[in-house]
């Protein structure tokens, strides 16, 4: 059939010449490339110690952030856990008490805090929906574990280390 | 002497495993081992030469192939067809003639003098091949000639009938 | 049969044999290191500096998993596969001289177990034998990629073996001997009456098919078909783990040991280097010998990492091809090897 293109290409196959149907010499050309190889610069990363840039928006574990005076700043409104598409996250709120106004920010605060690491998917939706800022997902990825309650994360994981004074 | 009446004996007890095991493969086995006693008399005869050919073509390649066979046709008892008893009988004259025979040549032949052989070292290869080349010539290459009509029978065999096919 | 005899060899088959493990042993480190190497990577590294106690650990790993014996399968057969697959790689190393004798005091102490007048065919038939544990073990694992492993290693075997001996007869006209010892001191030095003494000189052809032949009787890649990942799930040892598992992989690298040695004592001069002689004289008799055994272990080591080297750049063959390959062009290029020794032989002797 007549090529409607014009652009097709008939690929001939010519039987192997003496020299190629040795293979011998493009045996020691693939030879000689790999030899090449083991003096070029090694790609690994040595991880533990050392490791990749990661990218502006990459999303790993959740941390809950604390504002410039320490106080923590979810006030546990649950939008984050009606965001989750994966139901990862529940809550428990409480009211803040007289004396804690240098622990929490604002009158409510979540009291527990869980996070599911094995449902998370890593969407990013509990960020976006978060109206004080109080969630990101700036972490390190999840590393394996033996159980499956240890992959629950509780506020003791989740809460940024204190402010340093 | 007594390393040869050892190994007699563990020749003449794996050959009787061959015969007495269900297991076809472990009479290859078997069989195979029986094999390995064969060169180890060679070498108490001093017949080095035969003792390595011995072991590289029957141990090495003819049983190989045996064991091949046997393994793809995988047969155990189930899927063995009776034998009838007619084919019984026969085997119990065949045996009973190859006995008889066997009885027969051992009652003619003298005991003979402990055998001294002209030339100990004639199984060493250098001596065995000059003795091959020079005085067998014609039988030797007569033997080759056999084993090629022997190659050329098995290809005819082999081969499709172009006519047939 | 004295006693030091006895003792004599008894050191000398010990320290061969320890010598083929750890070889062996190190044979999978450098494996992993050459293919990280090849690839761009670094291999193990945490093991210890460079990865040095890697071998160490896999053989602990090795040791205290769980023996697996499949419930439908042949336990006697199952545990001899491994067992005679590793035997017969270790034995193989007996005729191997491994460097002129050395005379401690007033005793002459010969660097090689046995020196048989038949040397070649006994290594060859140990060759042939090392199928039957790949066999066994296919077969008692009651497992059809298994079979299909282990009848692909013996046709595959038993067909290379056929080359191989072609190339090898070559070499006898060259050398006129069997015993390896003979062979190896007929290339003493490197260079004598205007021509290298070395076999590789003389038999070019015959040392490229011997080499490719020995890839294939050890199941290296390309021709490892018997234990290829992607038809056959792992092929012989699909059903094997542990220590099991383990004694196939190290009776590989056995073998590629010993046939590092045998090519290296057949076609590259074995324990013989350039300027022995002088080197000789300048140590004595005791001492000498052992830098021609640290020789003999450089060009093993060169034979294997070139056999690792093989591994990681040349695809496997498919199961047509490699008897193509052993039928069609390996046996006919034997044949026409040795025509070709026997005249140019015969020329030489009518001309000089």
């Amino acid at each position: 059939m007549e090529s409607l293109s014009n652009r097709k290409k008939v690929l001939e196959q010519k039987p192997m010449t003496f020299m190629e149907r040795l293979y011998l010499p493009s045996i020691f050309k693939g030879l000689a490339i790999t030899f090449r190889h083991m003096f070029k610069k090694k790609e690994t990363v040595y991880y533990p110690e050392q490791q990749r840039p990661i990218s502006e928006n990459w999303r790993g574990l959740h941390s809950l952030k604390r504002d410039e005076q320490g106080r923590e700043r979810c006030t546990a409104c649950g939008l984050c856990a009606l965001a989750c598409p994966a139901e990862a996250i529940t809550m428990t709120a409480a009211e803040r008490q007289k004396g804690e106004e240098h622990l929490y920010r604002e009158e409510k605060y979540a009291a527990v805090y869980e996070i599911n690491m094995l449902r998370c998917i890593f969407c990013g939706l509990c960020e976006e929906a978060c109206p004080k800022e109080a969630i990101y997902l700036d972490g390190p990825i999840l590393s394996a574990d033996y159980m499956r309650k240890d992959f629950i994360f509780g506020k003791d994981k989740l809460v940024e280390e204190p402010l340093k004074s | 002497m007594n390393l040869f009446y050892l190994i007699a004996f563990l020749s003449i007890f794996f050959s009787l495993l061959v015969i007495f095991s269900k297991n076809p493969v472990y009479s290859v086995l078997y069989l195979i081992v029986t094999f390995f006693t064969f060169t180890i008399h060679y070498i108490l005869l001093n017949a080095q030469f035969l003792a390595i050919v011995n072991f590289i073509v029957y141990m090495g390649a003819i049983m190989v192939l045996f064991l091949f066979v046997l393994m793809l046709l995988n047969l155990n008892q189930d899927s063995e067809p009776m034998k009838s008893n007619l084919i019984k009988v026969v085997g119990v004259i065949a045996g009973m003639c190859l006995l008889v025979t066997l009885v027969g040549s051992v009652k003619a032949l003298n005991v003979s003098d402990p055998v001294v052989l002209k030339n100990p070292d004639i199984g060493l290869v250098k001596n065995l091949g000059k003795v091959l080349f020079n005085e067998f010539l014609l039988p030797f290459e007569v033997s080759s000639l056999l084993l090629l009509s022997a190659m050329v029978g098995a290809v005819l065999l082999a081969k499709k009938d172009p006519k047939k096919a | 049969m004295e006693l030091a005899f006895i003792i004599e060899k008894f050191a000398l088959v010990t320290v061969i044999f320890l010598i083929s493990l750890g070889v062996a042993a190190y044979s999978t480190l450098a494996e992993r290191k050459i293919a990280a190497f090849l690839q761009g990577r670094v291999g193990p590294h945490r093991a210890g500096p460079h990865g040095m106690f890697q071998p160490l650990a896999d053989g602990g790993k090795m040791f205290f998993k769980e023996e697996i014996i499949p419930s439908e399968s042949n336990p006697i057969l199952f545990i001899m596969g491994p067992s005679l697959a590793l035997l017969t790689a270790c034995i193989g190393s007996a005729v191997i001289p491994w460097g002129q004798s050395m005379v401690i005091g007033d005793t002459v102490v010969d660097l090689q177990v046995a020196d048989i007048n038949v040397g070649i065919l006994y290594i060859f038939g140990v060759v042939s034998l090392g199928v039957y544990g790949i066999m066994i073990g296919g077969w008692a694992s009651n497992n059809k990629f298994s079979l299909m492993g282990a009848i692909r290693a013996a046709s595959q075997n038993i067909s290379y073996e056929i080359a191989m001996g072609l190339s090898i007869i070559a070499l006898l006209m060259v050398t006129g001997t069997l015993s390896l010892k003979e062979i190896a001191e007929q290339q003493h030095g490197f260079w004598h009456n205007g021509w290298f003494t070395w076999n590789v000189f003389n038999q070019p052809l015959g040392f490229l098919l011997f080499i490719i032949c020995a890839f294939a009787e050890c199941n290296r890649t390309p021709f490892d078909l018997p234990e290829s990942e992607n038809e056959l799930v792992a092929g012989y040892h699909t059903e094997y783990s542990g220590f099991k598992l383990g004694a196939f992989l190290f009776a590989e690298y056995i073998n590629m040991f010993v046939s590092s040695a045998v090519m290296a004592t057949l076609y590259w001069g074995g324990y013989n280097y350039p300027g022995m002689d002088l080197v000789n004289e300048a140590l004595g008799s005791t001492w000498a010998p052992l830098v021609g055994v640290a020789v003999l272990f450089a060009k093993i080591f060169l034979f294997i990492f070139f056999f690792m080297w093989i591994r990681w750049t040349i695809p496997r063959f498919r199961y047509d091809q490699l008897m193509h390959l052993g039928w069609k062009v390996l046996i006919p290029i034997g044949i026409a090897n040795i025509v070709l020794t026997g005249v140019w032989m015969t020329l030489k002797d009518i001309l000089f």
